[in-house]
C-alpha cells in the first residue's frame, strides 16, 4: 500500500504557542490521483502544506516521499523532493517578463555569468505548452489573474515536480477559467503527477477530484473516495455541525417591489458603456460576467471611485450621480473591495479603528476628537450584530480569519446606516462557515430594507444568494436572469457570448 | 431578534474596563526605550561623575528641544507613509528669512511670522508636486533640500546674518528661563504633548493612520487620501519654520548653512521610536524618547572622552543596533502568535 503512496504525512503535530495547529495528522497521496483537501480557514490545511513545503518544521511526525522517509528543511530542498507549491497569493515579480519568471529558480542555480535569454524564453515556452495561451515576454504584471496562475503552476513544473500542492487557485478565477485549470489538471494527472488540492468549492471537488481529505481544528476528520459521499456530507464534516440549508431563503416579494436604485446609461468611455439597471427594494441583486467583463469598473463608478463619461444614478427618485466617493457615501450607497487586504481593511490597525474608518466623525465628539467609548462601543455593537469573533477590539485586523476580516470590512460600511451596499466578490478567500454567516448577514439586510448589490465569479453563490442578476460581457449587460432561468448555463451563455438569441434586455 | 436589529439597536455593555489603548503594541516599544535609556544612564552614572547632574540633563534637554519640534512633525509625516528630507534646509531657510526681514526694518515678531509662512509655502510646494504630480516624497524632498539650501545662500550671500540687535524680548523665547528651566524646553515640551494627544485622539490625525496603513482601503472608506498626505507634508514643513524662528532668537544669528545633516537624525529618532518607513504606524513620545536616547549617547561619548572621529559611528552602529533589536522583537512576537489561517 504505502509503496503506490507519492506522499505520506504521518501523525504530523504543530503548535504555535498555545494553539494547537495540527494533532496527529495523517494524509496518504497516492501516484497520479487528484487529492482534494477541505476545511475551514483554521483548520490547519496551510500549516500542513507549508510543513510538506518545508516552511514549517513539525514538532512531532514524519514525512514520507516515495515511501522514504524526507527531512524538509526549507522549500529549496522540497523542491529538489519533487514538491511544486502554487500558493494562493500569487507570487510573481510584475516588472519581469512571464520567461524570465518561470526561470526564477534556473536562474538562481546558473553558473554563467550572462543571462542566456534565448534559452529563458524556449524553456518557458516549452512549460507553457499545453497550459495556456502565455506570452512568455510579456510582463506578469500586465497579465489577467488567470494567467498569472498558469504562469505559477508552469513555474512549479519547470522544476521536475511529480507533487503538486494548488492552494485555492480557482478563487481569483471565473467559471469558464476554471474549467481551463481543470483541463490542465487531468492533463498533468496523465502524466503521473500527484496533486494535492485545496478549495472551498464542493462542485469543483466533486466534479474534479478523485479522494477528499477533511480537517478539522488541526484534526483529521476523514478520508474518502468521492464516489463514496457527497458536498452536505464533507461540509458537515469540515464544520461540524449542521448547516441546515447552504443559502437563506429568498425574498419572492422583491419581484415586485418599487425601484431603489436606477442606474442608467453609465458609460466611462474605455470598459464600459450603456450600462442601465435597477435595484429593487428587498431584493439581492447579483452582477455576473467574466472576470475583465468590467463588472467591478461598473460598481466603482456607481460609487464615484472611478470617473464617468456619461449617466446618471438614481436613489428613491433622487439623482445622486456622485463625483467623488465621499459623495456617494453621504447620499448613502458604500462600496465593499474584492481586494480583501489590498483596499478593504487596515490589517495593523485595531479592529475599532477599522470599523470606523468609513466614518470617523460619527465616533468623534463636536471638537473633533475621537471619543474611544464610542468607537468601542459601535464596534462592539457592530461586532455583535456580525458574530465577529476577537479577542480585543484593540487587537489588530491580522489577528482575524479572513472571515472575520471580511465582516470587519462590511461592519465598516454598515456604521454609516448605508442605503445601498455594493460588495465585489463578498465571500472569496472565506471558509464555509463564515460564508454561510456573511449570505445570512446579506438576506438580513436586504430584508430590512438596505438594497444589496453582489459581484460573484462563483456561479454557485450568486444563484442561491441573488433573487435577480444582471450579467456582463465586454462592458455591456449582456441580459438579464430572474428566478428559474437563473442557471448555471444560462449565466455563462450570456457571459461568454455563445449561441446567444441577441436581445439585450436592461 | 435579526442582524438588523442588533445593527440598530443601542450598544451593548461593553466588557472590560481597558482604557482604549490606540497605540497597541506601540506601548511596548516605549517602555522599552525607555528602560534602556535609563539604562544607559545608569550605567554612566558609574562612568562619569558629571553625567547625573541638572547641568548635563539640562544641556542634553536643550540640544534636542528645538530639533524635536521638527521631530514631531517627521512622525506624523513617516505615518502617513511620506518622508521630507528637506527639514534641515527649511529650518534654516526659516532663519534666514526672519533674519532678513528683521534687518529690512521689520520687528522680529512680524518677521518671524513671514518666515513661519514662507516654510509652510515650502511645504505647500512639496505637497503640490507629490499629490498632484504624483511624485514619490522622497525624490520631492531631496530636490528642495538643494533648491532650499541654495535660497539660503542667495539670500545671504553666503555669509552668516549677524542679529545681535534683535530685542531682549525676543530673544527670550530661545535664550531665558522661567523658574530656573529654559524657555526652549517649555516650548519643547508644550509641542509635544499638544501633538500627542492629537494624533492619538483627533479625528484628523486618526485620517493619517488610515492612509499611512493602507491608502487604497483609506480611498475605500471615503478618505481624500491626497489631501491628507498634503496636510501631513505642510504640517512637517511649518514645524521646521517654528523651529527656525527658535534657533535665530537662540544664537542672535542666521548661518546659510545651519540644518546640514540635520534631517537624518530626525528620522533616525523617529524611527527608534518607532515610526515605520512603510507608514502606519509611529508615536510622538517614541519618536521623542529616540530623540532622547541619541542625545543620552552622544552626551555620553563627549563625557567618555571618545574621539570626535569616532563618535558619528558609533551614533550610526546604535541607530542599528535599535532599530534591528526592536525587528527581531517584533518579529519574534508575531511568529509566536496564532497566525491568521489560510495564509
Amino acid at each position: 500500500m504505502s509503496e503506490s503512496l507519492a506522499l505520506e504525512a504521518r501523525n504530523i503535530t504543530k503548535a504555535f504557542g498555545p494553539v494547537q495547529a495540527l494533532n496527529d495528522v495523517s494524509l496518504g497521496l497516492r501516484k497520479g490521483e487528484i487529492h482534494a483537501l477541505v476545511g475551514e480557514n483554521g483548520a490547519g490545511k496551510s500549516t500542513l502544506m507549508n510543513i510538506i513545503d518545508g516552511i514549517l518544521r513539525p514538532d512531532a511526525g514524519d514525512i514520507l516521499i516515495n515511501g522514504r522517509k524526507a527531512d524538509i528543511a526549507s522549500p529549496a530542498q522540497a523542491q529538489r523532493l519533487g514538491i511544486g507549491f502554487v500558493h494562493q497569493e500569487i507570487a510573481l515579480c510584475p516588472d519581469i517578463t512571464v520567461a524570465e519568471n518561470i526561470s526564477m529558480a534556473a536562474t538562481n542555480h546558473r553558473r554563467a555569468f550572462l543571462m542566456n535569454y534565448a534559452e529563458t524564453r524556449e524553456h518557458a515556452r516549452a512549460a507553457l505548452a499545453g497550459l495556456g495561451d502565455v506570452d512568455p515576454d510579456s510582463k506578469a504584471g500586465d497579465l489577467s489573474i488567470s494567467e498569472q496562475q498558469i504562469v505559477e503552476i508552469a513555474k512549479a513544473l519547470t522544476l521536475d515536480c511529480s507533487i503538486l500542492i494548488l492552494d485555492e487557485p480557482t478563487a481569483a478565477l471565473t467559471e469558464r477559467e476554471a474549467g481551463k485549470l481543470f483541463q490542465i489538471m487531468a492533463r498533468l494527472k496523465q502524466r503521473g503527477i500527484s496533486i494535492i488540492y485545496i478549495s472551498h468549492r464542493m462542485a469543483e471537488i466533486f466534479d474534479h477530484c478523485d479522494r477528499v481529505t477533511v480537517l478539522r481544528d488541526g484534526r483529521h476528520v476523514s478520508t474518502r473516495d468521492v464516489a463514496q459521499t457527497d458536498p452536505e456530507d464533507i461540509v458537515r464534516r469540515m464544520v461540524g455541525r449542521h448547516l441546515g440549508d447552504l443559502y437563506p431563503a429568498k425574498n419572492r416579494a422583491s419581484a415586485t417591489a418599487d425601484v431603489m436604485l436606477a442606474i442608467e446609461g453609465l458609460c466611462d468611455g474605455q470598459r464600459f458603456s450603456d450600462v442601465s439597471f435597477s435595484l429593487r427594494k428587498g431584493e439581492i441583486l447579483g452582477i455576473a460576467g467574466l472576470i475583465g467583463a468590467g463588472r467591478t469598473e461598473i460598481a466603482l463608478s456607481l460609487c464615484g471611485l472611478r470617473p464617468i463619461s456619461s449617466g446618471k444614478v438614481h436613489l428613491e427618485g433622487r439623482d445622486i450621480t456622485p463625483a467623488s466617493y465621499p459623495q456617494s457615501i453621504a447620499a448613502g450607497v458604500v462600496y465593499l473591495s474584492e481586494d480583501r487586504k489590498g483596499a478593504g481593511v487596515f490589517v495593523d490597525l485595531p479592529i475599532a479603528a477599522n470599523i470606523s474608518a468609513l466614518a470617523v466623525e460619527k465616533v468623534s465628539g463636536r471638537s473633533g476628537f475621537v471619543i474611544p467609548s464610542r468607537e468601542r462601543a459601535q464596534a462592539a455593537r457592530l461586532g455583535a450584530a456580525l458574530k465577529l469573533k476577537y479577542g480585543s477590539l484593540d487587537d489588530a485586523v491580522s489577528t482575524l480569519s479572513g472571515g472575520n476580516q471580511q465582516k470587519v470590512a462590511i461592519a465598516k460600511l454598515l456604521s454609516v446606516r448605508p442605503k445601498v451596499i455594493v460588495l465585489d466578490e463578498p465571500t472569496r478567500g472565506v471558509d464555509v462557515g463564515a460564508k454561510a454567516e456573511i449570505h445570512r448577514i446579506l438576506r438580513d439586510l436586504a430584508e430590512s430594507g438596505t438594497g444589496i448589490i453582489v459581484i460573484s465569479s462563483e456561479l454557485p453563490e450568486l444563484i442561491g444568494l441573488c433573487d435577480r442578476a444582471i450579467v456582463i460581457r465586454e462592458g455591456r449587460i449582456a441580459g438579464e436572469v430572474e428566478g428559474s432561468a437563473m442557471t448555471e448555463e444560462e449565466i455563462i451563455r450570456l457571459a461568454s457570448g455563445v449561441g446567444r438569441k441577441d436581445g439585450r434586455e436592461a | 431578534m435579526s442582524t438588523m436589529d442588533e445593527i440598530s439597536g443601542s450598544a451593548p455593555h461593553i466588557r472590560g474596563g481597558r482604557s482604549a489603548g490606540w497605540r497597541g503594541l506601540g506601548n511596548m516599544r516605549e517602555l522599552g526605550l525607555v528602560l534602556i535609556i535609563l539604562a544607559l544612564c545608569a550605567v554612566m552614572s558609574f562612568a562619569s561623575p558629571y553625567f547625573l547632574t541638572w547641568t548635563n540633563f539640562r544641556a542634553m534637554l536643550l540640544s534636542f528641544s528645538i530639533e524635536g519640534i521638527v521631530v514631531v512633525g517627521m512622525t506624523v509625516l513617516l505615518i502617513v507613509g511620506a518622508i521630507d528630507l528637506s527639514v534641515g534646509s527649511v529650518v534654516c531657510f526659516s532663519m534666514v528669512v526672519g533674519g532678513f526681514f528683521f534687518l529690512a526694518g521689520l520687528d522680529p515678531w512680524s518677521a518671524s511670522l513671514l518666515a513661519i509662512a514662507a516654510s509652510a509655502m515650502i511645504g505647500v510646494f512639496m505637497a503640490l508636486c507629490v499629490t498632484r504630480i504624483g511624485l514619490h516624497s522622497f525624490i520631492v524632498s531631496l530636490a528642495f533640500m538643494v533648491i532650499v539650501r541654495g535660497l539660503c545662500l542667495a539670500i545671504t550671500g553666503g555669509t552668516p546674518l549677524s542679529l545681535f540687535s534683535l530685542p531682549a524680548s525676543f530673544k527670550f523665547i530661545g535664550q531665558g528661563n522661567i523658574y530656573g528651566i529654559p524657555v526652549v524646553i517649555i516650548i519643547f515640551a508644550v509641542v509635544v504633548a499638544i501633538f500627542d494627544f492629537l494624533l492619538r485622539r483627533a479625528t484628523v490625525f486618526r485620517k493619517v493612520f488610515y492612509t499611512g496603513s493602507n491608502e487604497k482601503a483609506a480611498q475605500y472608506s471615503g478618505i481624500r487620501t491626497d489631501r491628507v498626505k498634503f496636510f501631513c507634508i505642510v504640517l512637517c514643513a511649518t514645524l521646521a519654520g517654528v523651529a527656525g524662528v527658535i534657533y535665530m532668537a537662540r544664537f542672535g544669528a542666521a548661518t546659510p548653512t545651519f540644518g546640514l545633516g540635520m534631517e537624518l537624525n530626525i528620522i533616525a529618532a523617529a524611527v527608534i521610536g518607532g515610526a515605520s518607513l512603510k507608514g502606519g504606524s509611529g508615536s510622538i513620545l517614541g519618536a521623542i524618547l529616540g530623540m532622547a536616547l541619541l542625545s543620552v549617547v552622544s552626551s555620553s561619548l563627549i563625557l567618555l572622552d571618545v574621539s570626535p572621529y569616532w563618535q558619528d559611528t558609533i551614533r550610526g552602529l546604535i541607530l542599528l543596533a535599535a532599530v534591528s533589536f526592536d525587528h527581531v522583537l517584533h518579529n519574534r512576537r508575531m511568529a509566536g502568535a496564532p497566525r491568521p489561517a489560510g495564509q
